[in-house]
């Protein structure tokens, strides 16, 4: 093998056309003494679906979590790079990882609804940022966005833990928008839904990006080109016996599936990965 | 039990045979073990059952009779003094658990949040919850004694040191059902709570204390209850009074203690009345143990 082939693989930049909102350059993720992800730039675009997709552990979610410190919470975590959102590095050390968070919103894989009624879940955000306004008017409005209002408008007293798990799901992504985030992170947001939630979720989430920008792990490719405007796709790399995930190619989705650069990418998306 | 016969080739056997084959040997052996485990389950509530039965016959005509007013109100008597009652016993329980709780109740969940939300794995926390366990092991008189050594000897028998000493016993329920409580809310909802801006005190006050307030309950009412029934504690800490407390730095009455110095009178009227205290500590004692199942029961 040849010296230039030795040397570790590096995505070639995608260079985007329109506004960017966050512009994350992740030199190195460590989770302790283990690198987790290496070298990837994920440009993630104002008022598109930017999907990550890729094997298991190949860093996608530690990715996207990085994106509003979520990784945080874990206390071997440390981030090597920037994550550049209106020109401020979100690790910058001056930055309260807490107030980036209620920027950068989250949808997660389980739904996570709070053990309180629908209203109060719905509310929880505007509360916590102290609204003054019509807070009725603010919670309709999100549970409309999250095409949930016509399910719940008589039930609002509820427990949000009584509902289905679709509609758990899009009170938690009512939740999240009540606040009206800049951006939306959803991580694997319809692995735990049957496919009737999962096309809601995925109706709703194309409906979304005309007010929000979003990002989107999916474990599932025909989601990836039903919804993502824009695709990066990580891979991992074990025959050298770690386990780094890093990005291999990122692009319009399009491109990405029908005519991929990398050779990887390929094998990927038409089921040959090992 | 028929059983199969799998030499025969499969499309040489006869058919299934599915239904029961009547008293065999193994629906026979089923049967009596299935028997054996409902007598021991009925067995284990016989104590119980027994107990409040023998309190019924025994102190229930006093608390259910005419004078059940005088009995719940009036001063114990004295020598061969007849009727009486058992009020500073009641209202002394009352206060001492009363004083216990504004303790241990405070300081309990306190440091089940450290224990359990804050730094869960930290030297502290670990060597907090081993103490809190071994101290679950600690005879009730041992707070007694401590007590009495550390604060009786100084300043007497008073309430105070009766609640301090129950505090001590209190604690420990606290502080391990709280911490556990508060250990069964889902990551998910933390997640979800930080996910939204919250800061950690945010998360612990509007998420993780709410949601597990149903279990922190139920272990502060379980504390109380078994506070409300300790009698060893009490012994030298609180000692006893035949009269109303009108403060808390004096001797006072406790239901368990009446018990125990009534029950070894000679005067039937002081026994009668032995059983009858029994009685109502008994329904305090049960009547937290149900609140504490009724709150604790998951809401859906």
């Amino acid at each position: 093998m040849n010296a230039a082939a030795e040397t570790m693989f590096i995505a070639e930049p995608y260079q985007v056309a329109g506004e960017v909102v966050i512009e994350c350059n992740v030199a190195k993720i460590f989770y302790g003494d283990f690198l987790a992800v290496r070298d990837s730039v994920v440009p993630i675009e104002k008022k598109k679906i930017t999907g990550f997709i890729g094997p298991s552990g190949c860093g996608k979610s530690t990715v996207l979590r990085s994106l509003n410190r979520m990784n945080d919470l874990i206390s071997v975590f440390r981030f090597e790079g920037s994550v550049m959102y209106h020109g401020q590095d979100v690790y910058a050390k001056k930055v309260d990882p807490v107030l980036v968070r209620r920027y950068i919103g989250m949808v997660f894989q389980q739904p996570n609804p709070f053990s309180m009624s629908v209203y109060d879940n719905v509310a929880f955000g505007l509360r916590l940022n102290r609204y003054k306004g019509d807070m009725d008017e603010r919670v309709q409005k999100a549970l409309e966005r999250a095409a949930l209002w016509k399910e719940v408008k008589d039930k609002l007293k509820n427990s949000g833990l009584s509902l289905s798990g679709g509609q758990q799901q899009r009170l938690c992504i009512a939740r999240a928008i009540a606040t009206e985030p800049d951006v939306l992170l959803m991580d694997e947001p319809c692995s735990a839904l049957d496919p009737i939630a999962t096309r809601q979720v995925e109706e709703l989430m194309l409906e979304l990006k005309e007010r929000y920008t979003l990002a989107l792990v999916t474990h599932n490719m025909q989601q990836a080109t039903r919804v993502a405007d824009t695709t990066a796709f990580f891979s991992v790399d074990i025959s050298k016996g770690g386990r780094t995930g890093y990005l291999v190619e990122m692009g319009p989705t399009g491109q990405v599936f029908q005519s991929p650069r990398e050779q990887l990418t390929k094998e990927y998306i038409s089921g040959e990965f090992s | 039990m028929s059983t199969i016969d799998l030499s025969a080739d499969t499309a040489e056997r006869p058919l299934p045979q599915l239904s029961r084959q009547g008293l065999e040997a193994r629906a026979l052996k089923s049967g009596v073990l299935t028997g054996l485990t409902w007598l021991a389950a009925v067995l284990a509530a016989v104590p119980l059952i027994s107990v409040i039965y023998m309190l019924m016959v025994q102190g229930g005509a006093r608390l259910f009779g005419s004078g059940f007013v005088e009995v719940l109100t009036g001063l114990p008597p004295a020598g061969f003094e007849q009727g009486g009652g058992i009020g500073p016993a009641i209202v002394g329980t009352l206060a001492m658990v009363g004083v216990a709780s504004l303790i241990s109740i405070p300081i309990g969940i306190l440091a089940a949040i450290y224990n359990g939300v804050l730094e869960p794995r930290s030297w502290t926390a670990n060597t907090s919850r081993f103490l809190a366990k071994v101290l679950t092991g600690v005879p009730s008189i041992m707070a007694g004694v401590f007590v009495y050594a550390v604060l009786v000897i100084h300043w007497g028998y008073s309430a105070w040191a009766g609640g301090i000493a129950l505090s001590v016993l209190m604690l420990r329920t606290v502080v391990l059902a709280a911490e556990e409580a508060m250990a069964q809310v889902p990551q998910r909802m933390k997640d979800a709570a930080y996910g939204m801006g919250c800061t950690r005190t945010q998360v612990i006050w509007k998420v993780v204390l709410p949601t597990g307030l149903p279990g922190i309950l139920t272990g502060v009412l379980l504390a109380v209850a078994g506070a409300a029934g300790e009698s060893a504690p009490l012994l030298f800490t609180a000692l006893f009074s035949n009269y109303f407390i009108s403060q808390l730095s004096e001797p006072t009455a406790s239901l368990s203690i009446l018990i125990y110095n009534f029950s070894g009178m000679p005067f039937p009227n002081q026994i009668e009345l032995a059983w009858t205290a029994s009685l109502v500590l008994v329904l305090m004692v049960l009547g937290f143990n149900i609140l504490a199942r009724l709150i604790g029961q998951p809401k859906v």
